[in-house]
């Protein structure tokens, strides 16, 4: 992309992209709110998401890109339901963007999804936009 | 009961766009059953149509051999009143976003040029997916799904963007 987008911008576009996505109100849409838990997206969303934040910013969002499922469901990184040090690992290479140090208190698979927020997304976006 | 949801498709691009027509007739079963005494076709029955005719463009793109599924409306609204026996809807599919794990379109419903429905429909295509239990399954019967296409003319009208005919052979219905 040419043109730089500030994190005003960056956050008034996500914004959209999760109100029409997920069909909530503005305000609900705040930085610190959880994708699954505030704003209810279901794992069918986030497909939906991508393809909404493809289009607003002009990115391409490869599988696995934005919320490495691989990962999660590898063997090797992966222990009675919970990630290991070496999948914690990978996962903040893979996630850059992602805050994830309440995660590593209790690394349970099903908590990433649960503890993304609409800032990880932006931080996603700008990632992106960066690289 | 049959679960057609649209007559047949006036055009087919494939990868780009489609319409289609469906005409609402008295003697359908649910124009009795949704409001006695006063007939109107139910807007889920419309959504589906919406779906039947966007879910069959996406199904071309994986050339009808993979299961690809409706996961979602993104959205879906209805500003044209009711539909009436007599009436003809058109549905226009357009493809808006294509990916790995399925695709996205747009399709426009209309009475007489007028416009009644819209909605954002998502397709997930589950071979994209690793579970195993869905890998490899298709959502029809081959031989059901191809006199489908057939009765609903496709192969008919379908093209592909240079012009050229969608052909039955090019596609594996076996």
């Amino acid at each position: 992309m040419s043109t730089v987008s500030s994190k005003q911008e960056i956050f008034s576009k996500v914004q959209e992209a999760l109100i029409d996505a997920l069909g909530v109100d503005e305000e609900e849409v705040t930085p610190t709110a959880t994708l699954q838990g505030d704003l209810g997206a279901e794992s069918i969303d986030f497909l939906d998401i991508v393809f909404r934040l493809e289009k607003a910013f002009g990115i391409k969002i490869e599988r696995g890109e934005l919320f490495p499922e691989d990962i999660l469901t590898n063997t090797e990184y992966v222990a009675d339901g919970k990630v290991n040090s070496a999948g914690i690992a990978a996962l903040k290479e893979r996630m850059p963007f992602a805050d994830l140090s309440r995660f590593e208190t209790n690394p349970n698979v099903q908590n990433l999804g649960k503890q993304l927020t609409v800032q990880d997304m932006c931080n996603f976006v700008e990632h992106k936009l960066a690289a | 009961m049959r679960w057609f949801w649209l007559d047949r498709f006036s055009e087919f691009v494939s990868g780009s766009h489609a319409t289609a027509v469906k005409c609402v007739s008295l003697s359908e079963d649910h124009l009795e059953e949704h409001w006695p005494s006063y007939p109107v076709m139910p807007n889920t029955l419309v959504a589906e149509g919406m779906a039947q005719c966007g879910g069959l463009l996406v199904s071309e793109i994986y050339k009808f051999g993979e299961l690809v599924v409706l996961a979602k409306f993104s959205k879906c609204t209805f500003e044209g009143g009711e539909a009436r026996p007599g009436d003809v809807l058109q549905y226009r599919a357009t493809i808006d976003q294509v990916k790995d794990f399925g695709a996205s379109v747009t399709v426009k419903g209309t009475v007489e040029g007028r416009p009644f429905s819209e909605a954002e429909i998502f397709f997930a295509r589950y071979s994209a997916d690793s579970s195993q239990q869905t890998k490899g399954r298709t959502l029809f019967n081959p031989v059901d799904l191809l006199k489908w296409l057939r009765v609903v003319g496709v192969f008919t009208v379908g093209v592909r963007p240079d012009g050229t005919r969608l052909r039955e052979e090019d596609y594996n219905f076996a």
